[in-house]
């Protein structure tokens, strides 16, 4: 079963966008990159899992290791939306409201 | 739920310009920008320097499992209570020049009020590679090879 996964959904977790970002440098193992977060081995598997399959990020079979690397083709097609900017501030707003109505409530 | 947030980007201009209106009285809108230990809160991130004044400066850094994945600093050139804040806004260790950002809060009624956030880029090619690498945004843009591969994209 191919599920087919929301691109923007992928970038919506902070993890997901930390691996993209680190892998802009370099292609890097499984292993190697869950050394970079405190979360679980299993954890940062399952989100490479999610970005390979929505193709933002292609894997590659080197002796025994597999390097994960980006995938500059479906990042470009990402690129010329605007929404998770928008997005980005929209979560950052809604949590400075909330935060502030609570404040008004002390 | 209509989204409240507007993202205005005209094409071939080095600007774009974020509203927003919020349920909340105009001074806790901009509480919200004065204080430290508010911003820290709703921006996730902790404050390293923060001076409310002309010729002030501030410097924040935002961690992730425990490493600093970005850093940002920059000047205050206005600073006027309940009204404006002019300010630059630089990206450390990033390909992206410093910005200047013209905030101006504004009161809608007792209980609303709106925030404009006038942000001008060194380039519109600058402005461009920001939007379109939203993800950079509170994460480590150290590497010298994402500048390289933003550039492929445009």
């Amino acid at each position: 079963m191919n599920l087919r996964r929301d691109v923007f959904q992928a970038i919506a977790d902070p993890t997901r966008r930390a691996i993209l970002l680190l892998l802009a440098s370099q292609a890097m193992t499984a292993g190697a990159i869950a050394a970079n977060f405190n979360t679980a081995r299993p954890t940062v598997s399952k989100h490479l899992q999610i970005l390979s399959e929505c193709e933002l990020l292609k894997s590659e079979q080197n002796g025994r290791e597999i390097y994960y690397q980006l995938n500059p083709s479906k990042l470009k097609e990402i690129a010329d939306f605007i929404e998770p900017f928008r997005d980005m501030w929209d979560v950052r707003f809604n949590k400075l409201e909330e935060i502030m109505k609570n404040y008004k409530d002390k | 739920m209509e989204k409240k947030t507007k993202i205005h980007a005209e094409e071939g201009k080095q600007e774009i310009l974020i509203t927003r209106e919020f349920d909340l009285p105009l001074t806790l809108l901009f509480k919200a920008y004065e204080q430290p230990e508010i911003f820290e809160q709703w921006m996730g991130t902790k404050v390293l320097k923060w001076e409310n004044k002309k010729h002030g400066s501030y410097a924040f850094e935002t961690s992730h499992d425990n490493h600093v994945v970005f850093k940002a600093n920059g000047t205050i050139h206005e600073f006027i209570p309940n009204e404006k804040i002019t300010r630059t806004f630089e990206m450390e260790d990033s390909p992206f020049p410093v910005q200047l950002e013209y905030l101006s809060f504004e009161k809608l009624t007792d209980n609303s009020s709106k925030l404009l956030m006038h942000i001008v880029f060194q380039s519109v090619g600058f402005r461009d590679q920001l939007l379109q690498m939203p993800f950079a945004q509170g994460i480590n843009i150290a590497h010298n090879r994402l500048q390289e591969i933003a550039i492929k994209f445009t």
